[in-house]
């Protein structure tokens, strides 16, 4: 359950509305069911008090639609921010991507998002009504009482391995700030590099063949804001997905990766909206591990202007011959 | 009828100012090294994009090795130490995914090493041949 209410936030973005900080609001609505709430622009009182929602469904991430947003809006917009997208907030700001003053930040305390996967692992399917309160009261269509659900029991994965409760950007808070945490984020990466590399290849292979390529997890990454993708390429031969087992997948998640690694703030929106279920933010996990380990601790988006380890160098670093001495298990 | 002896096929990014004057040199001396090695050119070994060496491994690439100029020896100062720092992620990625690891490498190969650059090739093939064809990496429909 989340601390801070949805009437709260109503009351700051109408009040931010009404004496003229900001000209419309980027928030949350229901989408065509209760767990599936979308981003939307409110400009107006009444669909603020008619349509904004703040649950336990809240989960996208509204750092990119920013740079879109403050192209088209006259005036300042009002965005809510968790405590995981600030992370990409400051980073897209340290790469210029847009202007820091038509934005109002306001920084909103997240107890954690709920997995709709895992509550339909409880109530079965055929949900058709969810309310947030103390506990989640999930109805469906066989049922006639509600199943109440401990938020506690279905949190996200990527919750489960939250990084910050703590805000690193805004211009106003509500509710209290916590602290940077460490939940053993890279416990999961761990356990894939014990693994002998037969091992290893075989878990990606059925992992990554599993992808579609609907680009979803590039489309949503706030890291990803080139406005021409290299994926995007039709004379590369490789732009659709193959039939067979064949090393395509794995190319494109492995080059997906290595374009924002340094630069990823691991907010795991990428496996958030997987429609495959895959697991895709072992691979940038994976590359902020090594670069913590090679490069010192970096934590992408902590502070604006920072120097991401690879855009930098010392000359003292290791020699890629040596990352195998360290980490992964050899055969 | 008899099989063909396999021989690894391996692509070398050298970059155009230290390790493809070492190839030139290594030439110039008679030095052996594997026919199969490829040579492209890069102006610099920072020039390499990881998705160069993953497009060589699809097309049918055994190996794929990376030369440049050693470290402090840049023509444009500081490429080779982005390559450094690159190659090692990506690596170490690759190995993530359980791609074995004798199949990339990066050598620093300056314009007077003739002998390093010809040394380097045949421990290299040497090595990528022990490990036999590339099934992992390569993808049917790069292939002629």
């Amino acid at each position: 359950m989340q601390k801070i209410t949805c009437e709260q936030l109503i009351e700051k973005a109408v009040a931010l509305l009404n004496d003229g900080t900001v000209s419309c609001v980027l928030g949350w609505k229901k989408g065509e069911f209760d767990y599936d709430i979308t981003p939307a622009l409110f400009e107006t009182e009444e669909e603020l008090k008619n349509e904004f929602v703040w649950n336990d469904f809240c989960r996208a991430n509204f750092s990119k639609y920013l740079i879109s947003k403050t192209a088209k809006c006259e005036g300042k917009i009002l965005v809510f921010l968790k405590p995981c997208d600030t992370y990409s907030f400051n980073q897209l700001l340290t790469e210029h991507r847009f202007d820091r003053e038509k934005v109002y930040a306001v920084g909103i305390p997240c107890e954690g998002m709920a997995d709709i996967d895992k509550i339909k692992a409880i109530c079965g399917d055929g949900i058709c009504k969810i309310e947030c309160g103390e506990k989640i009261a999930v109805s469906t269509i066989y049922t006639d009482e509600p199943t109440l659900i401990d938020a506690k029991d279905v949190l996200a994965e990527r919750c489960i391995n939250c990084k910050s409760k703590k805000h690193v950007a805004y211009d106003e808070l509500i509710g209290e700030d916590g602290d940077v945490i460490d939940s053993g984020r890279f416990d999961e990466v761990a356990k894939l590099e014990a693994m002998t590399p037969d091992e290893r290849f075989a878990f990606w292979q059925n992992e990554l063949s599993r992808c579609i390529r609907c680009n979803a997890c590039r489309d949503v990454c706030p890291a990803c804001t080139c406005e021409k993708c290299v994926f995007n390429n039709p004379k590369s031969g490789v732009e659709n997905k193959s039939p067979a087992n064949s090393f395509e997948e794995q190319m494109f998640h492995i080059i997906r990766a290595f374009h924002v690694a340094g630069r990823c703030t691991d907010c795991g929106e990428c496996s958030r909206v997987c429609p495959q279920n895959i697991p895709l933010h072992l691979l940038n996990r994976k590359f902020i591990k090594d670069m913590n380990e090679f490069y010192g601790e970096y934590q992408a988006g902590a502070e604006v202007g920072s120097r991401a380890p690879l855009v930098n160098y010392t000359t003292e670093d290791l020699e890629p011959g040596e990352v195998f001495d360290r980490g992964n298990k050899d055969a | 009828m008899q099989m063909k002896e396999y021989k690894p096929l391996i692509v070398a990014f050298c970059c155009n100012w230290c390790s493809y004057a070492g190839a030139d040199l290594a030439g110039n001396n008679r030095l052996n090294y594997p026919a199969d090695v490829k040579i492209i050119r890069v102006p610099c070994s920072c020039r390499v994009n990881p998705m160069f060496i993953l497009r060589a491994f699809q097309k049918g690439a055994d190996g794929v090795i990376i030369c440049g100029c050693h470290p402090g020896d840049c023509h444009y100062t500081s490429g080779n130490y982005y390559t450094r720092r690159r190659m090692a992620a990506l690596f170490s990625m690759l190995d993530f995914l359980g791609i074995e690891r004798e199949r990339t490498r990066v050598e620093w190969v300056s314009a007077a090493e003739g002998a390093k650059f010809a040394a380097t090739m045949n421990d290299f093939a040497e090595k990528v041949a022990a490990l036999g064809e590339n099934k992992r990496l390569e993808d049917l429909r790069c292939k002629k």
